[in-house]
């Protein structure tokens, strides 16, 4: 296993690496530069702040220097905000995202998964109808709609929670379900048809053969394989969580990862665009790996190789 | 039938098992009736779609529900009825006092589970054994289906090991808890013929050890014969012969047993042309008021047509063969 | 569990060279009418793009026409679903965001279609060293973080539109290429693998060897055998990629980052009417309910031709 893991992570280093150069010389295609925006900066102001970032040099020396920075993990300073580094900007913003992300995706599996498996047990009645519609509304309406409308309702009209903010306990809990709930929708349906899948196998019929009970039969025999879509989905999914992000992030006034990463991509902050992006391929890949690590031990049959 | 109720370990009467289906109701068991004595070995015979699986899986309530439902009858073991008991008390019989094993090794085992957790499982859930223990048994219980090197082999996992080696442990599993009742389903139709040998052999030498009845389903008569003291045989879910295994093959009653017997290779005369019954059994979903062989009956006549009973013919042997009833012909 | 009907396929050899194909899809076709819910889904969704094409030619009122004096007014007769706060008409405003996001998914499909089909073909048929690069690369093309990309790349070359200008004299602005050209390069990677996928079973199973053995040629095993096989899973995951790409083009231009106004796009209008949702909530309702309907009813079909159009599952 040590062996998968460790292969793995050097394929991810290719793959880092286009990342890294594909991000590099898009930001310097794209027309506009990071101290176009503010009006009226002196010619000879710009060419120093240029100087200052080497953004003189020619493309090609910046490309290897900022590839040496990157070997170190040096993201560089930010342009935007001169006195930090993107490193620092990162560390701050990312945990905000971090928690969203962790309460949206407990509220995703727990309800996902409990949906889907009441609605797989007993297929085409109203134990399963019901949670497989709230599940369709659930992906039909997706965050931009949902965000806005709850925010609203449970924010400015019933005031319970503050419409927006991220400073007590309780502003969690809206954009959570938020975001949650759409891949909560997604969950049970994987859960559903997994669970389906299993619960029509022989070895189902054998495990109440001998006698078990209902329960056990879900819990001990079913669960492990029924789960192996939703484990599959994890990846894509915690990757869209944090994509995700942006949008609740900017509905719900947060100060996360999302909305750094827009506003750096408009300003034309090079190192916090490149920072970012990096930052979030190497988060997507470790998932990826985390996912195919836990889907070979859920899967017996299945080797590390 | 011929097992005074007083003997029986089971008695099944009148049961129905249907099928809601998008092309209808099937009727897979159209009014079955047996019973076993303890200790008995009882041979169900017919072929796929004859019932004869239906038949078992609703002793245990195994069919899904739905499509399948369980019309009516009793099957009563040891004074209760299985049919009708709460969900609980059959729970307490199933994998205790009542065994399966099934025709698929492949897919009967769950293949996320090591074998160990599975094996024991029967002992955790009945007899609430201390694990340290129930994994000794299990040990056990594998060396006597001829597992080799048990002790570690308990803690892999069922794609490690072949089909016949897969289905000793699906018996061990069976037969873990030393059930008053064995109901094999085809165990042996997936295998290897060798390896269909061994399986047999296996379940004679342990049911003779323990003691208990067996049913044992197959379509294979000649698998019948080395085992099995009755036979039942099943034709269109109900049963068309019933007797003693030497009665059954040495004077068959019914013309599909005597065609079943003709298409077995091992039974004919060298050189003689291998039997074929033409035709195809017919559509469960349709109504069947007469004998349901008729299409493909040499012997049928006219008034075959007319509903017809299982009826015992000679001493202990049953026929539901209008014909054979009225003594019209001799198979 | 053996019912009835477990017969086995006693088709005699010579039943393969008539019409192999027609009567699946027939079956698939009774079993998608029977349906109600796809069928009222289809319906829907064509009378839906019907609207989004003729309506705007219909109606007086146009999509960028303002009324500062009039703003925010509740649906009435002369404006069905409302004005925004410019006083824009929100009913020709959703039509013209309706066409956008067809196009949207015409330009996904096309391009999943044309590159995805090819590729995962190719290498499916092929196979060997052609069949690990080609797969390699979607491996790797796979783990990017691609919306994070799609979002770099409608950010950074919005500025290009000065340059192409030009195009707008035909009706063609500049954001709506660019958004096809993000989105396309994103789509066809899942189609690649399935269509490879369904090759390479297809390659070993039985009939597919039973139709070499009847020496039928490879044209011909291709054509009839193969590509019947195929089109199912690529039409079903065709219908699974629309929506995606719909959201996506919702989701860009909530953020901004897509069509720009006066053009009109649904995630431009719920971006719109999130922002005056207090007082004005009709202009947050109608175009995230159009949206929702429309992913609703494409969800239903697509289920709807999956269970159509999976053979194994209509054994059940």
């Amino acid at each position: 296993m040590l062996r998968f893991i460790l292969r793995r992570l050097l394929q991810t280093i290719p793959v880092l690496f286009v990342v890294a150069t594909v991000t590099f010389f898009m930001l310097r295609v794209a027309p506009g530069g990071p101290f176009d925006e503010e009006k009226r900066i002196p010619e000879e102001i710009v060419r120093k702040l240029e100087a200052h970032y080497g953004l003189d040099k020619p493309l090609w020396q910046q490309y290897l220097i900022q590839m040496k920075n990157l070997l170190r993990g040096d993201f560089g300073p930010s342009f935007k905000y001169p006195k930090r580094t993107v490193n620092e900007l990162i560390a701050d913003a990312f945990p905000v995202s971090l928690e969203l992300g962790c309460y949206a995706l407990l509220v995703a599996l727990t309800l996902g998964i409990v949906a889907g498996v009441i609605a797989s047990l007993r297929p085409n009645t109203a134990s399963d109808y019901v949670p497989m519609a709230l599940a369709m509304i659930g992906i039909c309406f997706p965050t931009f709609v949902t965000g806005p409308l709850l925010s609203n309702y449970f924010g400015l009209q019933l005031g319970w929670f503050n419409p927006g903010g991220w400073f007590f306990p309780e502003d969690r809990v809206l954009p959570a379900l938020t975001l949650g709930f759409y891949y909560a929708a997604y969950i049970s349906r994987l859960t559903r048809g997994g669970m389906l899948e299993v619960l029509n196998q022989d070895y189902i019929r054998t495990a109440r053969a001998k006698g078990a009970s209902e329960s056990r039969v879900v819990v001990r025999h079913a669960l492990k394989g029924g789960l192996l879509p939703v484990v599959s989905f994890m990846g894509p999914a915690a990757a869209g969580l944090l994509t995700g992000s942006f949008v609740v992030e900017t509905i719900f006034n947060i100060p996360g990862l999302g909305r750094f990463f827009v506003m750096s991509a408009f300003n034309r902050d090079y190192t916090m665009v490149l920072g970012t992006v990096l930052f979030y391929a190497t988060l997507i890949v470790l998932l990826n790996l985390v996912v195919d690590v836990i889907l070979v031990w859920l899967n017996p049959k299945l080797k590390f190789e | 039938m011929n097992a005074s109720p007083s003997s029986a370990l089971l008695s099944v009467s009148n049961l129905r098992t249907s099928f809601y289906t998008r092309n209808g109701v099937v009727r897979a068991v159209n009014g079955v009736s047996f019973s076993l004595g303890k200790g008995e070995t009882l041979g169900i015979v017919g072929e796929s779609g004859s019932g004869k699986s239906v038949t078992c899986y609703s002793l245990m309530r195994l069919i899904p529900q739905p499509p399948g439902k369980i019309e009516s009858g009793s099957a009563l073991f040891d004074g209760i009825d299985l049919l009708t008991a709460p969900e609980e008390l059959l729970r307490r019989i199933r994998g205790k006092r009542i065994s399966m094993i099934f025709q698929d090794p492949m897919t009967s085992l769950n293949p996320y589970l090591r074998i160990e957790d599975q094996l024991i499982e029967p002992l955790l859930i009945h007899e609430r054994m201390p694990r340290a223990e129930a994994v000794k048994r299990g040990i056990r219980a594998l060396e006597e289906v001829g597992v080799p090197d048990a002790a570690r082999r308990i803690r892999g996992y069922p794609h490690e090991f072949s089909g016949g080696m897969r289905q000793r442990v699906m018996i061990a599993m069976a037969l873990i808890t030393r059930p008053e009742l064995l109901i094999a389903d085809e165990p042996t139709t997936a295998l290897d013929v060798t390896v269909q040998a061994q399986i047999l052999e296996l379940v004679k030498r342990l049911q003779q050890e323990l003691g208990m009845a067996v049913i044992w389903i197959t379509h294979d008569l000649g698998v019948v014969a080395g085992f099995c003291q009755r036979v039942l045989v099943m034709y269109a879910g109900r049963i068309v012969e019933s007797a003693s295994t030497e009665r059954l093959f040495a004077r068959p009653k019914h013309p599909y047993t005597r065609a079943l017997q003709s298409s077995i290779p091992a039974l004919q005369s060298k050189g003689a042309e291998l039997y074929t019954i033409p035709g195809l059994p017919p559509d469960l979903s349709k109504p069947l008021p007469g004998c349901p062989f008729v299409p493909r009956c040499a012997f049928a006549e006219e008034h075959c047509k007319q509903p017809v009973e299982l009826m015992e013919v000679e001493p202990s042997h049953h026929s539901a063969c209008l014909r054979v009833q009225r003594g019209e012909i001799q198979l | 569990m053996s019912v009835a009907a477990e017969l086995p396929n006693l088709t005699p050899p010579d039943a393969i060279e008539a019409e192999p194909g027609s009567s699946l899809w027939l079956d698939a076709w009774h079993r998608l009418a029977k349906n109600r819910l796809a069928l009222i889904s289809a319906i829907l969704l064509i009378l839906l793009a019907g609207a989004c094409f003729i309506g705007p030619l219909v109606v007086t009122n146009t999509y960028y026409e303002q009324n500062l004096a009039l703003g925010a007014t509740p649906p009435s007769a002369r404006h069905w679903l409302g004005t925004d706060k410019l006083g824009r008409d929100q009913f020709v405003r959703i039509l013209i965001g309706g066409r956008v996001s067809i196009m949207v998914a015409l330009c996904a499909t096309f391009v999943s279609l044309t590159i995805g089909v090819t590729w995962g073909a190719i290498a499916g048929f092929v196979g060997g060293k052609l069949d690990a690069v080609m797969m390699r690369i979607v491996d790797i093309l796979y783990s990017l973080p691609f919306t994070i990309f799609v979002i770099l790349l409608m950010v950074l070359f919005k500025d290009f539109e000065a340059r192409f200008r030009w195009l707008e004299d035909y009706g063609i602005p500049f954001n709506l290429l660019l958004l096809f050209g993000a989105i396309g390069v994103v789509e066809w990677l899942t189609m690649a693998r399935i269509v490879r996928g369904q090759v390479m079973s297809l390659r070993k199973q039985e009939f597919i060897e039973a139709a070499h053995a009847l020496g039928l040629r490879r044209r011909r095993i291709i054509f009839r055998h193969m590509i019947p096989n195929i089109l199912g899973p690529v039409i079903v995951y065709t219908t699974l990629t629309i929506p995606a790409v719909m959201l996506l083009e919702a989701f860009l231009s909530f953020l901004g980052l897509g069509v720009q106004p006066p053009m009109s796009s649904w995630g431009l209008l719920i971006k719109e009417g999130a922002e005056v949702m207090e007082e004005y909530p009709w202009l947050l309702l109608f175009p995230g309910g159009t949206l929702g309907l429309t992913l609703f009813a494409l969800n239903f079909l697509g289920d709807g031709l999956r269970d159509a159009l999976d053979v194994r599952a209509s054994k059940d």
